[in-house]
């Protein structure tokens, strides 16, 4: 198990710079720099600039840096807010995401396996319906939408009985975390809630379920010990990747709710060609998403002992 | 990856599971501040202010929350006139313009504010190794241009303190708008011995700076809010109203702002067209003004592109329909259509400059458009309307508006308009390498002076997209520069602004208008084109 | 069978050949089997028994329909852009007043009776006898009033709502002097009712409380020229009926139901194929590397971390400059290519999941055991019970790949302007969302309809094929 680990570990690590390396070359080849601003930087201007960041080296000697001060932790500092470090940046807005894709996540997993199972247990009855539907709500029309009404809900009951269900927007206590919390986690609870019913209802026709059926035992325990179990593994590989893309990129959240989380960086870093926060931020999601997909394969082997991932 | 990385994440980590305990078991934080009557204004951002440093700031944004915590020389007064600020009194001439400093200006930490401090944040500015962005701002002092090309040392710049209260400017050569200039952000005054302690993370968060203006910053936490208080060492803190400047909201979302707003969680609200039926069900007290952006199309002039044909781009001209364009795409009515490269807000010899130097209006008549069209295509040997490349922008308001014109256009001349739709620093970039034939764009004053504006389409101007070369245009503007005579400059300007209008290197659309609202409780808010807005250094706080 | 060859002939030979006789074909009358039937027919038998399934397949037959002979029965140009009526709410008769060319507006100014002395601010009133000149279109609203002659002026409010107190809506003019007495209201108009209120100014060009408001009812313009491809003899000053707009206009005054038709074939094509190209290659993937294991999981697995971990945002960018898709150019290659790319990842992970779990089970073990091949392995034992998750995903794919075909043509990488797709629909109409809701609603109904019959026939297809299933019935 260990040496299993480590060389997964040591597979996540070339990822991590195979990742590393191609975005660098990527975003060095999109058009525009970093430097480029809405009212032309004069060229004096430009080029004290270029020599401040170190553009006007040639690009495998930007790379070179770029890796040495990788291995030292140091992303540099960012191209829009000058006087701050691309590190600042993740330690200052990383907890935020991930404090809010934490909500996100549990609701949706919460909501998405129970959804799932009931569903298909209750098949084709009205729970099967209704949670059908709301999946096919949840998935066809874009978050934001939720956000939106949810938030003018908010504001309307505020105005019209002064009293404040939820804050409209903002961050700073848990009552700020529930809604965008929420909202963020409607598409994966969505999905989720489809895959489980699916894998559900091939789980609950099978032989040893009838078994323990007949056996008598107590139908929560054949849900909890068989088919749960079972029918959960897909809803497994699926959540590894969720969690590592809704703790960073809750940008519609953030926006429309005011949260200062790292999502918004990252968006905003992409549209505006900031070297230093792009590669920073990837680094720091690949890195964060090699992790999850090593715990996520540790874990396929506990849920099901017949797998045994090669070389385990 | 390093083990003392792997570490970093399981601190982060372990952060975050420490928040999630300590907010779930202890409750919350209250935000709540125990108020003894403080007089607060309460704002969302769109963003957060990207950097505080006067020397590097460039954004509207950082230059609000410079505005209200720094000063400089002087300051935007109410009407939009210059009005003293550290400087009490000052004596300009042609060569230059000397400040007087008055004695109780002082920074947040007790210190006065002296001349030698403007000296070193001018210094600095213009500094290679700064690489501010707005050093040109700087330009009309001597020696400014090769200092900030590292040609001559800092020390050979024409500002200097002949004492503590004496600051002697020498200009480069006669600038009738210097006045105005002192109150941009890139002409306050920095403390260099804050700067030597702090270095590279001067002006990060409220301990690495210092405030010599009517508020201090206290609280910023980046990306979420910032908290702005009285500052007891303002010499004018008196005729100051406001206690607490605070903007506990960052958001570019419109529907969010809006809605802070009617639940009174804010206290002044921009309003986008689309939350501007809501606004008036809810019956907000709406008022206009004018944030100073010109929009325009411009037309390519390099070679092998159609548009440098006369004719062709009158025809687009004549079909161009300014009202219906602002009713369609612009969305906000009393919007002031494009007649003119220089805007309504800007003041001339006494009054508004458009009302000394009128220009004719120009009626939209597509059969003139098709005349001019025919004449375009014979002198450049077409057998069909041409089809020409329309650069924007990834905004729905962009797409808007290049589907609109792309109609437009196709209905009444044939002309089939390819629309290239680039992403923010992809458009600049195609902008920039002239590969495009029409592009629409803005321009926002740097300063309150119709200069600003006119400055653009010299052939020296890097900011010049289209490529437009005029020699009568040039001569207008060497003019205008040439002189502090106010009738002469504006007299120059505004012959310049009539061969651009006669020549078309672009086709004027509007000028931006902001409806607004604000809570009952402020009174007599001033909003400005130029500096920094909304100021709230003059307000009326009811109780 | 590779064992034969070790039983040596003679221990064949002992044996007793009359064991091995020829099996007689006994007719079995007494047929209590079900027909015998492969296992394609009988997924298609199950398949049309299946209601629901039947009316999916429909619901799929119908958009499809909408949207390719839609336009031959609805056939209003959808890149049209009515002038006469933009954001219209759907409805099925609209009317507009036939108007000319607007003559060009004059302040007037009403002479100065006697000056007043700068402070007389007791002199200040407001305007009386504010009117309406000429009927009030979405052309131009002119007002005219009588002036007081005294202040600074006025400002002309325009309300969508009754005014209340010195709430009188929005400021849509600025008058500098209390002698002039009218005003023209040309921008942003809409066929409904406005109150116009026109506010006195002070000496110091602040608004007073002194105001008089008047309803104006104002009516759509339509232009002589336009009107006449409706009414062959239309006259100025007729009030005409404009073609309905069942589903209302957009913004730019573009028919929703024609653009919902001509969106939808865009969108159908891009969600259903860009989905099932997606799907396959991310079965091809991640059955490979779950049936094959070891460094081929490895390779293909961390590729697909690879993918996930790039910022995709950055690589669309280089993709539209790599591919050189050039301006007003649809780059329907570029946009498939994409939506592959970005969407495979997640049913490839699936898929090999569910393989790993699948490789080790007791029917596939046998089926080994007794030598079936790694193809027919796949084939028969592996993918028919992957059919539940295949299903799901491929589902889920549509809305992801309608509304990625959206964001990328907005980014300028996809269908360019002026054709449109349902999520470029819904994305624009999310601007207005609060105030138009119409618009979003209807390209947001079609997708859900889109998904609802891709969900159903998911399931009927999933029932019908998964082997798990079959014994069921």
């Amino acid at each position: 198990m260990f040496s299993y680990a480590m060389k997964r570990i040591l597979i996540g690590l070339m990822t991590v710079y195979a990742i590393a390396t191609i975005t660098f070359f990527a975003m060095h080849a999109v058009p525009g720099d970093p430097l480029m601003r809405a009212k032309v930087v004069n060229e004096v201007v430009r080029q004290n600039l270029e020599t401040k960041y170190g553009l006007n080296q040639p690009l495998f000697v930007q790379y070179v840096t770029f890796l040495t001060n990788m291995l030292k932790g140091d992303f540099g500092i960012s191209f829009t807010q000058q006087n701050r470090s691309v590190n600042d940046i993740i330690r200052e807005h990383f907890p935020v995401s991930a404090l809010l894709g934490l909500v996100a996540i549990i609701t949706a997993a919460l909501g998405g396996i129970v959804g799932g199972a009931v569903a298909a247990i209750r098949r084709n009855q009205w729970p099967d319906r209704t949670i059908m539907s709301l999946v096919i709500l949840f998935v066809s029309v874009p978050s934001f939408v939720f956000a939106a009404f949810a938030q003018v809900g908010l504001a309307e009951i505020k105005k019209k009985f002064g009293v404040e269900i939820l804050p409209v927007a903002g961050w700073g206590t848990l009552a700020h975390l529930i809604l965008p919390g929420l909202i963020l986690g409607l598409g994966t609870m969505a999905f989720l809630a489809r895959l489980m019913r699916s894998s559900m209802l091939e789980v609950v026709h099978q032989d040893y379920i009838r078994t323990a059926k007949a056996k008598g035992v107590a139908p929560i325990k054949i849900f909890i010990r068989h088919q749960l179990r079972n029918a959960v593994l897909p809803v497994i590989t699926f959540l590894g990747p969720a969690v590592a893309a809704i703790t960073t990129g809750g940008f519609v959240a953030e926006i429309v709710f005011a949260i200062p989380g790292l999502g918004r960086y990252f968006v905003q870093a992409v549209q505006q060609l900031d070297y230093t926060v792009i590669m920073g931020l990837t680094v720091f999601y690949g890195t964060y998403l090699v992790i999850v997909v090593i715990i996520v394969d540790i874990i396929y082997g506990f849920i099901d002992p017949r797998i045994r991932i090669a070389g385990a | 990856m390093t083990l003392p990385r792997v570490l970093n994440y399981l601190k982060y980590g372990i952060k975050v599971a420490l928040m999630i305990e300590v907010l779930f078991c202890l409750g919350f934080p209250s935000i709540g501040y125990s108020q003894l009557k403080l007089k607060t204004v309460t704002l969302a951002l769109s963003t957060e202010p990207p950097n505080l440093d006067a020397g590097r700031a460039t954004d509207s944004e950082s230059f609000f929350v410079l505005g209200h915590s720094m000063e400089g020389l002087t300051r935007y007064g109410k009407d939009g006139n210059t009005a003293p600020g550290v400087a009490e009194r000052w004596t300009l001439t042609e060569q230059g313009v000397v400040f007087y400093l008055r004695a109780d200006a002082r920074w947040s930490d007790g210190q006065p504010v002296v001349a030698k401090d403007f000296v070193f944040s001018w210094r600095r500015a213009l500094d290679p190794a700064t690489a501010s962005e707005y050093s040109f701002i700087l330009y009309p002092i001597k020696n400014a241009e090769l200092i900030n090309q590292g040609k001559l040392p800092l020390e050979q710049l024409g500002a200097v303190a002949k004492d503590d209260r004496t600051l002697e400017v020498t200009f480069e050569k006669p600038c009738g708008y210097f006045l105005g200039l002192t109150a941009f952000a890139t002409y306050f005054p920095i403390r260099e011995d804050l700067v030597q302690r702090t270095k590279d993370r001067y002006a990060s968060n409220p301990e690495s700076m210092l405030f010599n203006g009517p508020f201090k910053l206290t609280t910023w936490v980046h990306g979420s809010s910032l908290r702005m208080e009285r500052n007891p060492f303002y010499w004018n803190k008196k005729n100051v109203d406001v206690d607490v400047i605070d903007v506990p909201y960052i958001t570019p979302d419109e529907t969010a702002r809006f809605n802070l707003f009617k639940t009174q969680k804010i206290d002044i609200l921009g309003l986008n067209k689309e939350n501007l039926s809501n606004a008036q069900r809810e019956h907000f007290k709406l008022r206009k003004f004018t944030d100073g952006t010109v929009f325009y199309f411009s037309f390519n002039f390099r070679e092998g592109h159609l548009t440098a044909n006369k004719n062709l781009r009158k025809a687009i001209r004549s079909v161009f329909n300014a009202n219906q364009y602002v009713s369609r795409i612009v969305g906000i009515p009393g919007t002031i259509p494009g007649t003119g490269l220089i805007p309504a807000w800007l003041n001339g010899v006494n009054g508004p400059f458009r009302k000394e130097f009128p220009l004719i209006a120009v009626k939209n008549d597509i059969a003139m458009g098709k005349q001019y069209l025919a004449a375009a295509m014979k002198e450049l040997k077409l057998k069909s309307p041409p089809s020409l490349v329309w650069l924007t922008t990834d905004s729905p308001t962009a797409t808007k508006e290049a589907e609109y014109m792309q109609n437009l256009l196709k209905t009444t001349l044939g002309i089939q308009l390819k629309v290239d739709k680039q992403i923010f620093k992809q458009r600049l970039a195609k902008m920039r390498a002239g590969d495009f034939d029409i592009v629409s764009a803005g321009w926002g004053p740097d300063y309150a002076d119709p200069m600003t504006f006119v400055d653009l389409f010299t052939s020296w101007n890097g900011n010049n997209t289209g490529q437009w070369f005029n020699k009568d245009y040039d001569q207008h503007i060497r003019n205008a520069l040439g002189t502090v005579d106010t009738q002469t400059r504006m007299g120059e300007m505004a012959k310049a602004e009539k061969i651009i209008l006669e020549e078309l290197p672009i086709i004027p659309t509007y000028e931006r208008t902001i409806i607004y609202t604000h809570s009952d409780k402020i009174k007599g808010l001033v909003r400005r084109a130029v500096g920094s807005d909304p100021d709230l250094t003059n307000v009326k706080i009811a109780d | 069978m590779s064992n034969e060859q070790t039983f040596s002939v003679q221990e064949i030979t002992k044996l007793d050949f009359e064991l091995f006789r020829p099996a007689i074909k006994e007719d079995s009358k007494l047929s209590i089997v079900r027909p015998s039937l492969s296992y394609w027919q009988d997924a298609f038998r199950r398949f049309v028994a299946n209601k629901q399934s039947l009316f999916a397949f429909t619901l799929a037959h119908v958009l499809i329909l909408f949207s390719f002979v839609g336009p031959f029965f609805w056939t209003i140009d959808p890149t049209y852009q009515d002038n006469t009526s933009p954001s219209t709410p759907p409805t099925l008769g609209r009317k507009a007043v036939i108007v000319g060319d607007a003559p060009t507006f004059e302040p007037k100014l009403a002479k100065l009776v006697e000056t007043v002395p700068a402070n007389s601010h007791t002199l200040i009133s407001s305007v009386s006898n504010l009117r309406v000149i000429s009927t009030p279109t979405t052309q131009r609203v002119l007002l005219e009033w009588d002036p007081n002659g005294v202040g600074g002026g006025y400002t002309v409010y325009r309300d969508e709502v009754e005014p209340l107190g010195d709430r009188w809506g929005v400021p849509v003019g600025d008058i500098a002097t209390p002698q002039q007495f009218n005003f023209e209201d040309i921008q942003t108009l809409e066929d409904r009712l406005y109150y116009y209120t026109i506010v006195t100014k002070d000496f110091n060009g602040e608004e007073t409380d002194k105001a008089l408001t008047i309803p104006v009812q104002v009516l759509n313009a339509i232009d002589l020229e336009s009107a006449r491809t409706f009414v062959a003899d239309a006259k100025l000053g007729a009030v005409i009926d404009l073609p309905a707009a069942p589903l209302g206009t957009d913004s730019l005054g573009r028919d929703i139901l024609a653009r919902l038709m001509s969106g939808g074939r865009v969108s159908l094509f891009i969600g259903v194929f860009a989905s099932v190209l997606s799907v396959i290659f991310g079965i091809a993937l991640g059955g490979v590397a779950g049936f094959f294991g070891g460094s081929i999981d490895t390779v293909l697995m961390r590729l697909t971390d690879l993918i996930t971990g790039l910022p995709f945002l950055l690589f669309m960018i280089l993709l539209k400059v790599v591919l050189n898709v050039g301006p007003g150019e649809s780059g329907i290659t570029a946009l498939l290519i994409s939506l592959v790319v970005l969407s495979w990842t997640g049913t490839a992970r699936l898929v090999r999941g569910q393989i790993l779990q699948l490789r080790n089970s007791e029917f596939v073990q046998a089926a080994r055991m007794m030598g079936a091949s790694s193809g027919y392995l796949i084939a028969r034992h592996m993918l028919p019970n992957l059919i539940g998750v295949i299903l799901v995903t491929l589902t889920f794919q549509i809305p992801s790949a309608i509304f990625t075909e959206a964001f990328l043509s907005f980014i300028g990488l996809g269908i360019a302007a002026p054709a449109t797709s349902w999520g470029a629909m819904c994305n624009d109409a999310i601007q207005s969302l609060l105030t138009r809701p119409y618009e979003f609603f209807a390209p947001a109904i079609v997708i859900s309809l889109t998904v609802l019959s891709f969900n159903l026939l998911g399931d009927g297809l999933r029932d019908a094929l998964d082997p798990k299933l079959r014994s069921n019935e």
